[in-house]
């Protein structure tokens, strides 16, 4: 009783609800370890960016759906990287190092700066930042849409062939694409025939293990404190002498910074790009992946993002063979398009569920 | 023969949740009398008329004790409408008015007279009915002549002045049909003097009218003037029940204030002289706090180092808005030395590094992270502004705050799990206790305390006390007490400042006279010396 009431029952049926999915794969007789390793693919591309919620609600923003923000500057980190041309450690093991980091080096201070308005604006609205955030994503989205066109870029690879302005995916296959899934990765198949196809990311799950304690880091140093307390409560915060507004933009700034990190880790592992509209909606999967990881609106840790977002992944993985095999043989229908149907169902029943709960009761 | 009072309460005690708040009392009240009940807060006046009006607090918390009659009917009423219908209205502190209203619409608010149109009848009821403004306008106009008021009842309530709007609320209870009994809770505290007089002068217009009038008030003077007899209570007591006429302003007030001290008293307090002797540590000049609901309008005050100085005043006078103010927590102006230099009072931050710290009157929303630990909550501020705590990594040194968090706990006796649990699930003395020992880890020279028994039990209430004493000296901190509990600052305190409508009062010992007390905190005490010279 006490396990249920700790869980909450949502996460209870999305538990359970997960797990029936990787059983009734098993017994549809689906190659399982190919939806392992595409599993953890997915679970490392998408984790900074559900990390990416964790100083927006600690520091007292709620839910960042302005995602987008963040997600705009890693993604002109890549374009630039393309543009440039840099690749680096060419002919080595270590080939796309040079376009991951300048990637980086051109997306976390852009986001630095975006994060950093976007944060004085939220303290100018108070009290409504979730419903403002979700359209400064999508006004975001929209103004770049005409940026894309209209940035003088001059690279092959990105434009259209006729006209102007970037082509909607772009490719990184000859920057960094990639870099991070295949770099030191292990496959389990040469070490026994029946885990064939079983391949762990190592470099990517490294990378992400280091953004997570890094960040587990900063939460423990003074810094990290204050702005959990300003998030806490800020009358209290004011009372111990704490900026409050100045918390606020840090914490901003640097779930804008983690969205452009994830962004370029998502894009490597994606290997292209998505411009124009792509970007729209990728905040509401990493608010529903901390939700269901047992997030509320208040109160977010590092644990939360790992549960919630192998649970979110894993459950996505899954759900489209299951689905459209399970239809195919039992219903004799393809019912491919039912793992989105399912998708939209789980994130966005799982983001009502919690907004609906006014935040989530601790006690 | 019951007719005879339009109001009696026998015997009426009431408990909330084991702590005795009504004590036995008596009020009886006749057709046509103005009858005074006058009080500290939590004298328990305000729970008396939550047991008049039948309000939902006292039925939640296990009804009370004792009888209630109106016009010589027992009433055991669960609801504030079954009251109003037998003739019983109350005027609030506060306005319930709808500004884009006329006069006679709030008035008739929710009693409008309307007439039947062809819509209603066909469908029926009285809610599709048009408003009959001809009538409405008329018996508007004849409660307001009632009072006196000779304004035109098409008027907006929005553009009326505040001593208007007061009528107009009490025009709305004498439009009410067979008003026998109305109650003034504080009706002047808002108005300026010459609105007051109005007030007054209606009211007594109404008594003569036959209506009997019950008037909660501060204001000793006004009771003097226009009250046939008082009820004085104290802690829940009934102190005496007197005709106006037989009692001074002086004897009222002492009879408010004087009662026996329960709390140890501090020995060590220090003579007048001593206190003098002592060197400032700090001066206030002209302090103004715009803190809404305990307004400073120009506080000059001078502590001396390691005295306990109290501040003391009614609710609503200021009181708490000076360590509030002083503490950058609210919009505040004035010029204030502390340690002979220039202190900004707006820079948080640099107060608390300056040693001096502030334990909240707002426990729960100010004082403490709900959700953090003990530990986390003893803790914070000295981390913050002192940057303690952190080890050479910069990371929080957590078996530091471990050893602190419970030497605190032994030091303080904070009856809790561990130095884990979360501060919400503590008890109120136990959560002060943690803001105590927050502010403590700072290690101040100058300590504000607001509030600091409020709502506590008599144990933690004494240990709490006594810390602060001990504080002061043993350790040479200089402590200023914000509270509303007189008795107690007068058994701690070495001096108290008294506040009344935002200003400074006075200055006195603890051992001054009950009636110095009284006339003080209802801000007569300068009114009445000039009268008496």
């Amino acid at each position: 009783m006490n396990m249920i009431k700790k869980l909450g029952l949502p996460r209870i049926i999305i538990i359970l609800f997960f797990l029936s999915l990787w059983v009734t794969a098993g017994v549809l007789k689906l190659y399982l370890p190919d939806y392992l390793t595409d599993s953890m693919i997915r679970i490392g591309m998408n984790l900074i960016l559900v990390l990416a919620m964790v100083p927006a609600i600690r520091s007292g923003i709620g839910l960042n759906f302005a995602l987008p923000i963040g997600i705009i500057c890693g993604i002109l980190g890549g374009v630039l990287a393309i543009e440039f041309k840099v690749v680096g450690f060419e002919g080595t093991a270590l080939v796309g190092l040079g376009g991951f980091l300048f990637a980086l080096s051109i997306a976390v201070p852009l986001a630095v700066v975006f994060g950093w308005l976007y944060g004085i604006l939220l303290n100018k609205i108070k009290g409504s930042e979730m419903l403002v955030s979700t359209y400064v994503g999508f006004s975001i989205v929209s103004l770049f849409c005409i940026a894309w066109i209209i940035l003088p870029f001059t690279s092959d690879e990105m434009r259209w062939p006729i006209g102007k302005g970037l082509r909607t995916v772009v490719s990184l296959e000859s920057t960094f694409g990639e870099f991070l899934n295949k770099l030191w990765a292990i496959d389990l198949g040469k070490v026994s025939s029946s885990f064939r196809g079983l391949i762990i990311p190592t470099a990517l799950l490294i990378f992400i293990a280091f953004v997570c304690l890094i960040y587990l880091f900063f939460s423990k140093t003074r810094i990290g404190i204050a702005m959990k307390t300003v998030g806490d409560n800020p009358k209290f915060a004011t009372a111990i002498g704490l900026n409050v507004n100045g918390y606020r933009i840090l914490g901003t700034i640097l779930s804008t910074v983690l969205g452009a990190v994830g962004m370029v880790v998502y894009a490597q592992s994606f290997g292209y790009l998505q411009l124009y509209q792509a970007p729209l909606m990728m905040a509401f999967p990493a608010v529903a992946a901390i939700l269901i990881g047992g997030a509320t609106a208040k109160k977010a840790t590092i644990t939360h993002v790992v549960i919630g977002t192998i649970l979110f992944q894993g459950l996505m993985t899954i759900s489209l063979p299951v689905a459209s095999t399970f239809f195919l043989e039992v219903a004799e229908f393809d019912g491919g398009n039912m793992s989105e149907v399912f998708r939209m169902i789980v994130q966005n029943g799982i983001i009502l569920y919690a907004l609906a709960q006014g935040g989530g009761s601790n006690d | 023969m019951q007719n005879e009072y339009v109001l009696q309460m026998k015997n009426i005690q009431k408990e909330y949740y084991g702590n005795k708040v009504l004590k036995g009392v008596n009020i009886n009240i006749k057709p046509g009398e103005i009858h005074a009940i006058v009080g500290e807060n939590g004298a328990g006046k305000s729970t008396l008329m939550n047991i008049l009006f039948g309000m939902r607090v006292i039925h939640d918390t296990g009804g009370f004790e004792g009888q209630v009659f109106i016009d010589g009917n027992e009433v055991n009423a669960k609801t504030s409408e079954e009251v109003m219908n037998l003739g019983v209205g109350m005027v609030h502190q506060e306005f319930m008015l709808i500004s884009d209203f006329t006069i006679a619409e709030n008035i008739k608010l929710n009693r409008e007279i309307t007439t039947p149109n062809i819509i209603s009848k066909t469908i029926g009821g009285s809610s599709l009915e048009f408003l009959n403004r001809k009538q409405m306008n008329k018996e508007a106009r004849a409660a307001l002549d009632v009072l006196g008021m000779n304004i035109s009842e098409e008027t907006k309530v929005a553009i009326l002045p505040i001593g208007h709007k007061q009528f107009v609320e009490i025009a709305r209870e004498v439009d009410k049909l067979g008003i026998k009994l109305l109650v003034f809770d504080e009706p002047t505290a808002v108005l300026t003097e010459s609105e007051a007089d109005n007030l007054l002068a209606a009211m007594k217009n109404l008594a003569a009218k036959g209506i009997g009038i019950l008037f909660i008030t501060h204001r000793l003077d006004e009771v003097k003037a226009i009250t046939d007899n008082i009820t004085v209570l104290r802690d829940g007591e009934h102190i005496e029940t007197v005709p106006t006429t037989d009692v001074s302003v002086e004897q009222i007030a002492s009879l408010m204030i004087g009662r026996e001290v329960s709390i140890s008293q501090n020995v060590n307090m220090l003579s007048e002289s001593e206190i003098n002797a002592l060197p400032t540590i700090l001066t206030v000049e002209d302090l103004h706090v715009a803190m809404p609901g305990e307004e400073v309008k120009g506080v000059n005050l001078e502590v001396k180092k390691g005295e306990i100085l109290g501040l003391a005043g009614l609710a609503g006078h200021g009181k708490i808005g000076v360590a509030n103010g002083l503490f950058g927590l609210y919009k505040a102006s004035g010029s204030v030395t502390y340690k002979g230099e220039p202190l900004d009072i707006s820079d948080t931050k640099n107060i608390l590094k300056k040693g001096i710290a502030f334990v909240s009157e707002d426990r729960k929303g100010v004082g403490l992270l709900l959700d953090g630990s003990i530990e986390e909550n003893i803790m914070i501020t000295s981390m913050q502004v002192k940057k303690n705590f952190i080890n050479s990594f910069f990371l929080i040194n957590t078996s530091h705050v471990r050893k602190h968090a419970l030497e605190m706990i032994d030091l303080l006796d904070i009856r809790c799990t561990g130095p884990k649990q979360p501060t919400r699930r503590l008890s109120g003395g136990n959560q002060q206790k943690v803001c105590l020992a927050r502010a403590l880890t700072q290690e101040p020279e100058l300590l504000f305390v607001s509030e600091p028994t409020r709502g506590i039990d008599i144990g933690a209430k004494k240990l709490v006390l006594d810390y602060l004493t001990k504080l002061a000296k043993e350790d040479g901190v200089t402590v200023i007490v914000t509270s509303s509990e007189l008795a107690e600052l007068r058994s701690v305190c070495d001096r108290i400042a008294i506040i009344a409508e935002g200003r400074l009062e006075g200055v006195l010992l603890p051992s001054a006279a009950d009636v110095d007390f009284g006339l003080m905190m209802s801000g007569e005490y300068h009114k009445h010396k000039r009268r008496e010279a």
